[in-house]
């Protein structure tokens, strides 16, 4: 498909959605699915034109922001440490790893009870949760980038004189962004899931909390307005670390570049 | 600055404990062109790996200039028949990786860069990254970067083996061409006794049991086959 065609097609697809969308509400259809209480797409932009009116939605956009950004940017930052230790270090192996892979199955989410005792604030524990959902992901795409480097990269870097820490820095750290990136990518998506879930079960603001709230009190377009929110700022950050990626291994080999 | 005379005294080497080579008595006198020949699992390439200290020997000594080998250095390079530039990098980045790490400045350690790869004919394409470079481009670039540093040894691993014919042809002139400049001891791993015989100062022929023939420059071509066919261990064609 040519690159001019992409866009249109891309988008008549979210214009086909909606529409089936649109049809199914106004004709009350009510098969084994019942779309006769589903507030329609005109309902939801209806409500989210109110709520942009109001300066308390953009305050619970910046806030669930402010929570993923922070527990995203920690996960990154821990994630790729601990992934390079325990791929590099024996020592270092042998003290994280089991620990590791042991906390790794555990759902984020099933941390809730974990943050209120842990934390003052609920706060703090959204944050920690929100980590906790992205740091494992980081932590094993960057393990596996640095096992699977090749080799000879670090032994030419060692001839030419360079230290275990210009390895570190002119090797291993350019060499792992493909693999990181991608266990950023699959980070920032969980982050997501778990930041929501948090705010709804223990948040007194944020996207999901007000989601939440407006289920509470039967505000169904309320709802869905929440959920085209969480979607949006979804697909936009995660946007963000996939253009981040390609900007930062530009190198690699791609038949494809789009 | 001279170049560095390479030893090994009754070297084994292997790796996890399984022997590759056992019994090697060599050495590459300071500044000659030492050819090493053997087939393929004879333990050519890690017996450059012992030189370049990337590997320790099991038994024996490994030598530098009178000095054990600890470890890699700057002194000794190596330069590999796979591709070991690293793909983020331009080719100038990569020569000039060599520099960085030896501390020179970076207005300097450029214009040597651009002064490596105008001497492998490379000047145009500085600024290319390596997969947007052919495999005997590739290789230039390693060979640049190998000797802007200015090792005091070269350790070369089959450089040429994976290039076409043609490509192969034109970078072994490059080679004898550069290094007629330098005053480095070179040790030129590679299973083809034409090339051998075209680049070396003297020849080794290497087997499991270590060194089994020598040869000093000038010799014919058929005295070398013959003593590679004496090995009988092997079934592979060299």
């Amino acid at each position: 498909m040519s690159r001019l065609l992409r866009w249109p097609v891309r988008a008549a697809s979210l214009l086909a959605a909606l529409a089936v969308w649109q049809v199914l509400t106004a004709a009350n259809v009510r098969l084994w699915v019942r779309f006769d209480r589903f507030p329609g797409p005109a309902d939801v932009l209806h409500e989210f034109g109110r709520q942009a009116g109001h300066g308390q939605y953009w305050q619970d956009v910046a806030q669930s922001l402010v929570r993923i950004l922070t527990g995203f940017a920690l996960a990154a930052v821990l994630g790729v440490a601990a992934g390079v230790a325990t791929a590099r270090s024996r020592w270092a192996g042998d003290l994280l790893q089991p620990l590791f892979e042991v906390a790794r199955p555990i759902p984020a989410i099933a941390l809730v009870p974990v943050a209120i005792l842990l934390f003052p604030a609920n706060e703090q524990g959204i944050v920690f949760i929100t980590f906790a959902a992205a740091f494992f992901p980081v932590l094993v795409g960057t393990r596996h980038a640095v096992k699977a480097l090749p080799v000879v990269w670090e032994d030419a870097v060692r001839t030419l004189g360079g230290s275990r820490a210009r390895v570190l820095l002119q090797v291993v750290l350019p060499g792992i962004l493909p693999g990181v990136f991608g266990g950023l990518s699959i980070g920032m998506g969980v982050a997501w899931i778990c930041v929501i879930s948090a705010e709804m079960i223990s948040g007194d603001f944020g996207v999901g909390y007000r989601t939440w709230q407006a289920y509470t009190i039967v505000d169904y377009p309320g709802v869905l307005v929440g959920m085209a929110t969480i979607g949006l700022l979804g697909y936009l950050t995660s946007a963000a670390v996939e253009l981040a990626g390609r900007r930062l291994t530009r190198w690699l080999p791609r038949e494809d570049r789009s | 600055m001279t170049g560095l005379e390479l030893r090994a005294e009754d070297v084994a080497l292997g790796y996890g404990g399984r022997a590759v080579v056992t019994g090697l008595d060599l050495t590459a006198e300071a500044g000659e062109v030492l050819a090493v020949l053997g087939p393929s699992g004879c333990g050519k390439s890690t017996l450059l790996r012992a030189f370049a200290g990337l590997l320790p020997a099991a038994s024996g000594r490994v030598l530098a200039g009178g000095e054990p080998v600890t470890g890699p250095s700057a002194d000794r390079a190596l330069m590999f028949q796979d591709d070991a530039l690293l793909p983020w990098r331009t080719a100038r980045r990569n020569v000039e990786l060599a520099l960085s790490l030896r501390g020179v400045r970076r207005a300097e350690r450029r214009a040597a860069a651009d002064r490596w790869l105008e001497r492998v004919g490379l000047g145009d394409a500085a600024g290319r990254l390596p997969r947007e470079l052919s495999g005997g481009m590739r290789q230039r670039v390693q060979l640049a970067r190998t000797l802007a540093a200015g090792p005091r040894a070269i350790l070369m691993d089959e450089p040429f083996g994976a290039l076409d014919a043609q490509t192969r042809a034109s970078m072994q002139r490059l080679l004898l061409d550069v290094i007629a400049d330098a005053p480095a001891t070179v040790v030129f791993v590679t299973h083809d006794v034409d090339e051998a015989l075209l680049i070396g100062h003297r020849i080794a022929v290497l087997g499991t049991g270590g060194v089994t023939a020598r040869f000093p420059a000038g010799a014919s071509r058929d005295e070398v086959l013959a003593a590679l066919g004496a090995r009988t261990d092997t079934k592979e064609t060299v």
